[in-house]
């Protein structure tokens, strides 16, 4: 069920977003291998976002790079480049997020590479784009929510801008960057030819809200507009949101308000038959539902709205997803090992194939462990010692 | 673009909505073909969907949006001459993508199985709200009850205060993009291995995959992961780290020092506390920061914390954004024309051999390449 036997991936990316590209790569069955500076290596090994610290690494560079291998190299070394470009030549996809210039200077920049290995596909994120006057900006997921406008869609409209909790951003482009990568490892099946693929997390979080953006680009540029009473989508109409119950919350997606109102016996809503103001009315609304669900248990309300097929659920923390029947069903979890023996829970890809879920048990691999390996396997040393003589 | 990866291919989507035809949509743009099989009243109830009221031709404005570059192919599934039509589609197809709920296709008689039987080599690939088994296999798979269900609403918003949902399809999005990996992972099998392949992605997992890195702190983390009570910007990160009022707009601090933070706001009192300090006294580390911005403009701030190198932005409306050279150099918007009107949407933001793709191509009205479908790929 391996997608991309025999596929060698060289991944110099850092932190989240070109590593997660090589994560969806590596959950498909290529090789990827982490090329990573001497001493410290990719910088979200130590970058302790979380205080959640597992075997020397945070734990989320341990769920971003689980199945990849690990090879040191100085890239402003002229031996260490040398041996990197012989790795390149056999190649199929080469990924980086260095900022713009970056892997110019290096000398692996896609035309460099392509001399090396004329069929590779070569793919690169940036945080706002290769040109223009914010190239040179750090690519960081709430600066790129704050400047795309993600952080006003969210909550209710007299809190502060609201980000997303979740590198939304990060995520978007990698997973941007894994498509690009692999139609044209499609391509390079059938015709033999790569390529070079570019995605920036500005461009991903555009594309984010396309649908939305497409409203605003054809509806006078007029902005949306969060509602006064919990929060929800902009331009969804009552009851879109999230509510206070007696005891916890309730989720109500699309529905009927007139048919709602007659389901919880709240008589006030029945007044509102006229479709449109489901939205134009939408905070007075929501505001008397607010009021009227805190009377009754999350429990209580779904016994009544879910026989009738109302969209309707509870709200679920972590702890309360993962005691939950349905989440064991998913079978989300997995365990993987690295070479210490220290074994880490962690998400398993989201899609099964031909009824197969897409496991692995390789943990994340500590910091150039593979680098010997390697070395021997591709010939890299000997390499060296002929580059030398020719240098 | 002359060439485009996908060029040849063809993607039969009986998907609705905004889940799958947003996969559809993007192996459009990298060069599939993707007719859409619509039934003949109404169509993809997409159409009749609209946002705030816009419409384009008679189709809800969002509907554009998402199946532009796409043709439309209308039969009803349950008349048997109209089903024989679509096998012979499905004979020359390489991809089919559907969101039904499980079961749907199979009363139809194109499940999986009924399709590999017309067509071996078929990529069958189907979005579901919450998988085929357990509790919630017969919930509606929408966008906000998945949300919800999915921890996702507890990652935004301030602790103690409600679970706030993305004010966007955001599970819609994300399983369409894992829809088209995992077609693409099962092209390039085919074209080496020559095997077709079932797969087959749920909102729930999709929704649970993309917070992976929230979801592996939690598993090991001895006191649970919360959001901050004060400019939550993501449960897993310390202070500073959030969008603050300041006195004429707002300012988002990424990761930074404490030490650089003070070094560059010329404020000593912030030395009071150490790193380790940002996640115990997260709360009280950011309401005093809070504070401190209240008393002066967006751009002063921006102004200190850019000239030392610390990660900080302004906040920016879209109105804000489109008038910055920023944007206006990506060129993200594209035209198209519709019954004698031009609307503008984004393009696909993925960049090819340094080409941005775009396509002309408007969305399909309902059944409009019905007749050219019969004449030319079934006859040819």
């Amino acid at each position: 069920m391996n997608f991309l036997n025999d596929i060698l991936v060289v991944d110099f990316s850092q932190f989240l977003s070109g590593p997660s590209a090589s994560l969806t790569l590596a959950d498909l069955g290529a090789r990827v291998i982490k090329v990573e500076r001497p001493v410290t290596g990719d910088i979200c090994r130590e970058l302790y976002v979380s205080d959640v610290v597992i075997d020397g690494a945070s734990s989320i560079f341990q769920a971003i790079n689980r199945s990849k291998e690990s090879y040191t190299a100085d890239l402003k070394n002229a031996a260490d480049l040398i041996k990197i470009k012989k790795l390149l030549k056999r190649a199929d996809v080469v990924i980086h997020n260095f900022r713009p210039g970056v892997i110019e200077r290096l000398g692996l920049d896609y035309q460099t590479v392509k001399q090396l290995n004329p069929s590779v596909v070569y793919a690169s994120i940036s945080g706002f784009g290769a040109e223009g006057p914010w190239k040179d900006l750090p690519g960081q997921d709430l600066l790129l929510q704050s400047a795309t406008g993600i952080a006003l869609l969210n909550n209710t409209a007299h809190e502060n801008p609201t980000p997303l909790g979740v590198s939304i951003v990060d995520i978007l482009s990698g997973a941007h960057l894994a498509q690009g990568i692999l139609s044209l490892l499609y391509q390079k099946m059938v015709s033999g030819t790569g390529g070079e693929v570019q995605v920036s997390m500005l461009e991903s979080a555009l594309d984010f809200q396309f649908e939305l953006l497409t409203c605003y680009y054809n509806d006078g540029h007029d902005l949306p507009q969060r509602s006064t009473v919990n929060g929800g989508h902009p331009y969804v109409g009552a009851p879109y949101g999230i509510y206070k119950t007696a005891d916890s919350w309730l989720a109500l997606a699309m529905t009927d308000i007139v048919v709602l109102g007659q389901l919880t016996d709240c008589y006030a809503l029945l007044a509102y038959t006229n479709r449109d103001e489901w939205f134009t009315r939408r905070d007075a609304i929501k505001q008397v539902l607010a009021a009227h669900l805190q009377q009754r248990s999350t429990k209580e309300w779904l016994a009544v709205l879910e026989p009738a097929d109302i969209w309707c659920s509870e709200v679920l923390d972590y702890t309360g997803l993962r005691n939950h029947p349905a989440y064991k069903e998913l079978e989300m979890e997995m365990t993987v090992k690295n070479s210490n023996g220290t074994v880490i829970t962690t998400t398993r890809c989201p899609f099964k194939i031909d009824g197969q879920l897409l496991t692995s048990t390789t943990g994340a691999p500590l910091l150039g462990e593979h680098t010997n390996a390697i070395d021997k396997e591709f010939g890299l040393n000997q390499l060296q010692k002929e580059g030398a003589v020719v240098s | 673009m002359n060439q485009l990866p996908l060029n040849g291919l063809i993607v039969l989507e009986f998907s609705q909505y905004l889940s799958g035809p947003s996969g559809g949509l993007r192996l459009a743009d990298l060069g599939a073909r993707v007719i859409k099989i619509e039934r003949p009243q109404g169509g993809d109830p997409c159409r009749r969907l609209a946002v705030k009221n816009l419409w384009v031709d008679g189709d809800a404005l969002n509907f554009h949006a998402i199946n532009r570059n796409k043709e439309s192919f209308t039969a009803d599934l349950k008349n048997k001459e109209d089903l024989e039509l679509v096998k012979k589609l499905i004979r020359k197809a390489d991809v089919i993508t559907h969101n039904f709920r499980p079961g749907v296709m199979e009363k139809i008689g194109l499940a999986y199985k009924d399709v590999k039987a017309v067509n071996e080599k078929i990529i069958y690939a189907e979005i579901s709200g919450f998988g085929r088994r357990g509790p919630w296999a017969k919930k509606p798979g929408q966008d906000l009850l998945v949300q919800s269900l999915s921890g996702l609403a507890y990652t935004t918003g301030n602790g103690g205060g409600a679970p706030v949902p993305f004010g966007l399809s955001a599970v819609d999005s994300i399983s369409g993009i894992h829809l088209v990996q995992a077609i693409l992972g099962a092209l390039i099998r085919r074209q080496r291995e020559g095997k077709g392949a079932y797969i087959e992605l749920s909102l729930i997992e999709s929704a649970i995959g993309m917070q992976f890195e929230l979801f592996t702190t939690f598993f090991h983390s001895r006191n649970s992961i919360h959001r901050s009570k004060v400019n939550n910007g993501n449960p897993l990160l310390g202070a500073p780290y959030g969008i603050y009022k300041t006195a004429d707009h707002f300012l988002s601090l990424a990761m930074m020092e404490l030490r650089d933070l003070a070094a560059a706001l010329d404020w000593e009192e912030l030395n009071a506390f150490d790193q380790q300090d940002v996640f115990q006294k997260r709360d009280e580390i950011k309401t005093l920061i809070a504070k401190k911005l209240k008393t002066n403009t967006t751009r002063h701030w921006l102004d200190r914390l850019r000239r030392n190198g610390l990660w900080a932005a302004a906040v920016y409306s879209w109105k804000d954004l489109d008038q910055t050279e920023g944007y206006q150099v990506l060129k993200m918007e594209q035209e198209l024309q519709v019954g004698g009107k031009t609307i503008r949407t984004t393009r696909c933001p993925i960049t090819l051999n340094g080409e941005k793709l775009v396509s002309a191509k408007a969305a399909p009205a309902l059944g409009a390449d019905r007749e050219a479908i019969i004449k030319h790929l079934m006859e040819g």
